[in-house]
């Protein structure tokens, strides 16, 4: 219960709403209990006792009783569905605020399919016990103690005759719920293996048909569906156990009631109206207990849903502003890096002890395998983490002390993996800056090299993109994204593995593209390419989290390391190029010592000559 | 500024709405669909004589009562009491016991059906062609093979049946009524129409609310999950406020319709209870009245009261079942769209089996359309001799993946031909043709399963040392022993948890253990480290050798070993000859080229 009084934030500035509509569920219950007393009054009094003329009066009554009732119970689910869907705008609402407010550590390891389960499935869980569940709870016990009391008022000892099988009927209503429970969760699970297995499929279904494997697909897809049918039909057979034997219960308190109701009628203690009014009430008894395992269910469910929910509202929130934070104003984009080391929560060691200067409106190519930090390093500057040790300062100034959204408004990142958001390009270019004109994003999409293939789409900036929209390919999402990363009008950009997933000739318009972002920036290239940062002010190859080396392409190419033999391997490539560009000059010198790298099988990582890589790259 | 004004908070983000969820009755679709009943007749005959036993059984508990009142209770007969208070007893036996096998009954009719349909839409599905797949995306797909035959659910369990139960209830009860008080019965079924009225209608109307409401709660849902997806992009660009401010637009929109809805479908059990009352109100008025007047007596009245307090149950079942049938026919409508669209790369009957391949492939002055008037090759020739590598060099949308495709026969030519070994594609059995090719695709898709499952994908009886032996050949050995499981790790969705570079050496594996006479390699684009590069670059070496094999390539040292370079170029063949012929040329692919390593070069000064 600790749950409700955690969550109360969200419910609490609508207790009046819960509050009439409980009292109205009082109402209602208490009207309705009226009902069976109409026709034993009618039998009692009209047609055994004689008094005709109250006849009418009663007969009217049923639809006088109807109405009033008919309102509370309007009153009752109505207000209890304001009340909880009210409750859960609020809680709606902080959640998001929640994950904004989360930093990139927590996405790291947060799994998105988990996180959607609570927000979309657990929330729901929470607002229909907010909107019905605690109503139907209270009503549960009211219907129940204010039936027995006016039965044992009528008839005690019938009514305790009766009571007889109550315990049996509880017992039965919960060991069906406990029995059933995991049977439908075994069959959701059995409906989801279903789902993957065609959603596998289809999205595979190149694989699938280029290996002529449909007849296996088809039978796999084969036994999900008879597991399906099988887990279904297990369900049913405990439904099918149950389910009547719980409605015979009723029915044999019926067949109780004929009998020693009866009995007493015809040895005087009870009238005949008072049995027909125990036909009616002994249903009031049964379906809630039928029900019990339901609500209990119900009960648990949504303490667990609260539970979830609060998980997410408990976790710390993440990086935010200094208390005193300033306004650092227009960013020069001098940065540098002192001593810093970063350790990821899970105790992954990421940087150790870097130091590095960035001039304003220079550029460092940051270079080194998978897993070395390079991500890492450049994630300091917005303040994606924060550094474990040492610090990272901006314009001299710790990035710690500055107003986190002044800072990032100035740095724009071109992501390795692109995202567009469900909308149309145009608003997806204008993303960072959404008071820009259309001549603006115009003129980021031209500069991006995005301009020509946007006008060519059916409904060009306005086409609609992402999950569900059109399918761009990789190279066009990622000028999409250099646009918008143009129009935030950046001082420090960072390009991390900007080409990746394009091919070789929209790389080229790419590049272009990234020219025109990195004009009078400070700016940072994260690649795998030495093409990519060969003409860097300075050139950071990284490992296991440190400088391994450092300097420009000259130096790093006679330094004679780890970047020399990254060159090596990529320019075997270029040295068929280089002599094909030397033998057009007409010039021999590069022509010399090498052409080992053959056809196939060339292994090519020896030096095959100390290459001027000026020369290499001359067009 | 005006501009800005027309940019409101509700364009932030597009999320498409669901479809309709009805449509109207189709007599010809419901036949259709009641088809797939037919191999279970003999069950569902016997499923309702079932449910019709415990009817019965039910419908007179009323008259047992009523005569125990009359003939026991009220004359003091103790005898005739207990012979009523037995026919109860055994009356309810039966229902108990009919009750549980109907249930049985229809649901192991109703889920067979479902699982026959399920099982024929999948394999029609699996069978069609990729323009196809083209059109759609994998969700919109999935729905129906779930979603759509789940709606069905109902109205193959319980709906057959109960239509059958509840007519005989109500005949059953007016019935009883007419024969106990034909003004009586009369007086009170004046509420009938209304009761129907309320039970289509009202409640229709009440589930186009809930549809509004559903539409907004999926909205919210897609935003939040895209929210997450895209959580870092918001941070980095600093939008928090924005997108917050267009959550809570969504969310109170859902707020207001859910709040809006409640209204309407709140009110329709007091209605249904109200229309109730006027029927009662008439059956104590009138029907005391009769009882004062002798005409009927005390236990015909309370016997009377009962039933009419049953009127309500089928009567609104029939109704849903009602609602049920209009739902259905959207969602058969559905699932017989992809039953009847026919593959539009159909085998010929007379088809023959493609024999062992050599591996000499011809495309003889192709043309090929995705979509009429958008052609993707205009008259492409081509000639690849048996066992050597062709690398297909251009921009995206040239038309390399186009002659890749129409090799695997996954598109038919528009004109033209293309022929293996001389024999046009065409004319053989297509999982003939296909096995005996192998496709490396850009994005490795693996499958769940092990890691040696998905080696085997092409070779499902490879033995294990078959496929060890297939990874040392490419080099995938070493990663995937350092696994705690080995070969026998399995790899969730998509192969998550694995390297971007160690999917690709599984694919590898598996394009090798297929051992295919012509191999077809999408070379990947992402950018993967020195290492892992160095590792691809051998095992492609591997892979290539002894086949025929037509590489998309993106590596300048896979195309630099080609036998022939094939530039295209906005669906025609630009130009092709070896590495050194073209850059002597000094045409796009020289172009191309150099671009590679032109970066930076001219970068201004900072």
């Amino acid at each position: 219960m600790d749950v409700f009084r955690r969550l109360k934030a969200y419910y609490w500035p609508f207790r009046r709403i819960a509050v009439l509509a409980v009292v109205s569920g009082i109402l209602m219950t208490a009207v309705g209990l009226v009902r069976p007393l109409l026709l034993q009054w009618i039998i009692d009094r009209v047609l055994i006792a004689g008094h005709y003329h109250e006849l009418s009066w009663l007969a009217l009554s049923v639809i006088l009783v109807s109405l009033v009732r008919g309102g509370f119970q309007f009153a009752r689910s109505y207000l209890g569905h304001v009340f909880g869907s009210n409750s859960v705008y609020l809680l709606r609402n902080r959640l998001y605020q929640k994950l904004q407010s989360l930093s990139f550590s927590y996405y790291d390891r947060a799994k998105t399919g988990d996180l959607m389960s609570r927000l979309a499935g657990d929330v729901e869980i929470f607002r229909q016990f907010l909107a019905f569940g605690f109503l139907h709870l209270v009503d549960f016990f009211l219907l129940f103690s204010l039936t027995l009391a006016l039965m044992l008022y009528l008839d005690w000892q019938l009514t305790l005759t009766v009571l007889a099988m109550m315990p049996l009927l509880a017992f039965l209503a919960l060991r069906f719920h406990f029995k059933v429970r995991p049977a439908f969760t075994a069959l959701r699970e059995s409906l989801s293996e279903m789902s993957t297995t065609v959603q596998e499929n289809i999205t595979g279904v190149r694989t699938v048909k280029s290996f002529a494997r449909e007849p296996q697909q088809i039978a796999l897809f084969g036994a999900r569906v008879r597991a399906y049918l099988e887990r279904h039909m297990a369900a049913t057979s405990i439904w099918s156990r149950y389910f009547p034997t719980m409605e015979l219960m009723g029915n044999i308190g019926v067949l109780l009631l004929l009998w020693v109701g009866g009995r007493r009628v015809m040895s005087g203690a009870l009238s005949i109206g008072e049995l027909t009014a125990f036909f009616s009430y002994i249903w009031y008894l049964v379906v809630p207990l039928q029900q019990l395992g339901y609500h209990i269910n119900n009960l648990t469910q949504s303490v667990a849903s609260g539970q979830r929910i609060l998980e997410i509202l408990d976790t710390p929130r993440g990086i935010r502003d200094a208390p005193d934070a300033v306004d650092p104003g227009r960013i020069e984009g001098h940065v540098r890096f002192e001593n810093v080391s970063l350790t990821y929560d899970d105790g992954t060691v990421a940087l150790r002890d870097i130091t590095l200067d960035v001039p304003a409106g220079s550029v460092v190519g940051i270079l080194g395998p998978t897993g070395a930090g390079k991500t890492s390093l450049v994630s300091l500057i917005p303040r994606f983490y924060d550094a474990t040790e040492g610090r990272v300062l901006v314009d001299g100034r710790d990035v710690r002390w500055l107003k986190l959204e002044a800072l990032r408004r100035q740095v724009a990142v071109v992501f390795q993996e692109t995202f567009l958001f469900s909308t149309s390009i145009r608003e997806n270019i204008a993303f960072g800056r959404r008071e820009a004109s259309m001549e603006e994003i115009v003129a980021a999409a031209r500069m991006a090299q995005a301009h020509e293939f946007i006008e060519e789409l059916p409904d060009g900036y306005d086409t609609l993109v992402g999950e569900r929209g059109l399918g761009l390919s990789g190279g066009q999402k990622q000028r999409i994204a250099i646009a918008r990363a143009i129009l935030a009008d950046p001082r420090i950009v960072i390009l991390d593995d900007a080409t990746a997933s394009v091919d070789m000739e929209t790389e080229h318009a790419i590049q272009q593209a990234l020219k025109q972002l990195m004009k009078g920036r400070t700016t940072f290239i994260i690649a795998h390419r030495i093409s990519s940062v060969k003409d860097a002010d300075q050139i950071i190859v990284l490992d296991e989290g440190r400088i391994v080396e450092r300097g420009t392409h000259e130096e790093l190419l006679a330094l004679g390391g780890h970047y020399k033999r990254i060159y090596d391997v990529q320019f075997r490539d270029l040295e068929s190029v280089r002599r094909e560009a030397g033998a057009r000059a007409g010039q021999s010198g590069g022509a010399a010592g090498q052409d080992g790298a053959g056809r196939r099988g060339g292994t090519g990582t020896a030096a095959k000559s100390a290459l001027d890589p000026r020369e290499v790259a001359e067009p | 500024m005006k501009e800005q004004a027309v940019r409101d908070v509700r364009e932030r983000f597009v999320y498409p709405d669901d479809r309709a969820i009805e449509k109207p009755f189709d007599w010809r679709q419901m036949r259709r669909l009641l088809g797939y009943m037919a191999p279970y007749k003999r069950d569902v005959a016997l499923a309702i004589l079932v449910a019709l036993a415990g009817t019965v059984a039910t419908l007179v508990v009323p008259l047992f009562i009523s005569r125990a009142i009359d003939h026991g209770i009220t004359v003091g007969d103790g005898a005739v009491l207990a012979r009523m208070a037995l026919y109860l007893a055994l009356c309810y036996f039966i229902w108990w016991v009919t009750a549980g096998v109907r249930i049985q009954l229809t649901n192991w009719v109703g889920q067979r059906v479902l699982r026959d349909m399920r099982e024929q839409l999948f394999r029609h599905v699996q069978y069609l062609s990729f323009n196809f797949f083209d059109q759609r995306t994998a969700g919109s797909i999935l729905v129906r093979i779930i979603n759509d035959v789940n709606a069905l659910q109902e109205l193959f369990t319980n709906g057959v049946v109960n239509v059958f139960m509840d007519v005989l209830i109500l005949t059953g009860i007016i019935a009883i009524m007419l024969s106990i008080h034909p003004g009586l019965a009369l007086a009170s079924m004046v509420v009938l129409p209304f009761m129907v009225l309320l039970s289509t209608e009202l409640r229709r109307k009440i589930r186009r609310g809930w549809r509004e409401v559903r539409i907004r709660l999926s909205r919210i849902n897609s935003h939040l999950n895209e929210a997450i997806q895209g959580m870092r992009v918001t941070q980095a660009f600093v939008q928090e406020k924005e997108n917050a401010r267009f959550f809570d637009h969504i969310n109170d929109d859902y707020r207001r319709w859910m709040n809006r809805s409640t209204k309407v479908s709140d009110l329709f059990g007091p209605v249904v209870e109200f229309t109730g009352a006027v029927g009662t109100c008439i059956v104590y008025w009138y029907g005391a009245s009769l009882v004062i007047r002798g005409q009927i007596t005390l236990g015909l009245l309370v016997a009377f009261v009962y039933y009419l307090g049953r009127f309500w149950e089928p009567i609104s079942r029939l109704g849903m079942l009602y609602n049920q049938v209009l739902q259905a026919m959207a969602s058969s409508e559905r699932i017989f769209e992809f039953m009847d669209t026919q593959p539009s790369v159909a085998q010929r009957p007379d088809a023959i089996t493609m024999p062992p391949i050599q591996g000499e492939i011809r495309f003889e002055n192709v043309y090929f359309e995705y979509k009429e008037g958008r052609p993707a090759l205009r008259g492409v020739d081509l000639h690849v001799k048996p066992g050597q590598t062709v690398a297909l060099v251009g921009a995206t949308g040239s038309g390399k993946t186009t002659i890749v495709n129409l090799i695997c026969r996954f598109y038919d030519v528009t004109s033209g031909r293309v022929t293996i070994d001389g024999i046009d594609v065409r004319d053989v059995k297509l999982d003939s043709l296909r096995r005996q090719i192998s496709i490396v695709l850009q994005d490795t898709f693996l499958f769940s399963g092990t890691i040696a499952d998905n080696i085997r994908f092409g070779r499902p009886d490879a033995t294990m040392e078959e496929v060890r032996e297939a990874c040392r050949a490419v080099g995938a050995d070493r990663f995937i022993e350092a696994m705690p499981d080995g070969y026998e790790t399995v790899v969730s969705e998509r192969g998550s948890g694995l390297s971007l570079g160690q999917r690709q050496l599984i694919s590898f594996a598996r394009a090798l253990l297929a051992d295919p006479k012509i191999l077809i390699l999408d070379e990947a684009t992402a950018s993967v480290d020195t290492e892992t590069e160095l590792h691809i670059q051998q095992a492609l070496e591997r892979l290539l050798e002894g086949r025929t094999a037509i590489v998309v390539a993106h590596r300048l040292s896979t195309i630099r070993n080609a036998d022939m370079i094939v530039v295209m170029d906005h669906g025609r063949v630009a130009e092709r000859g070896t590495h050194d012929e073209l850059m002597a040329k000094g045409g796009i692919y020289r172009s191309l080229v150099e671009a590679q390593f032109k970066f930076l070069e001219e970068r201004p000064a900072g």
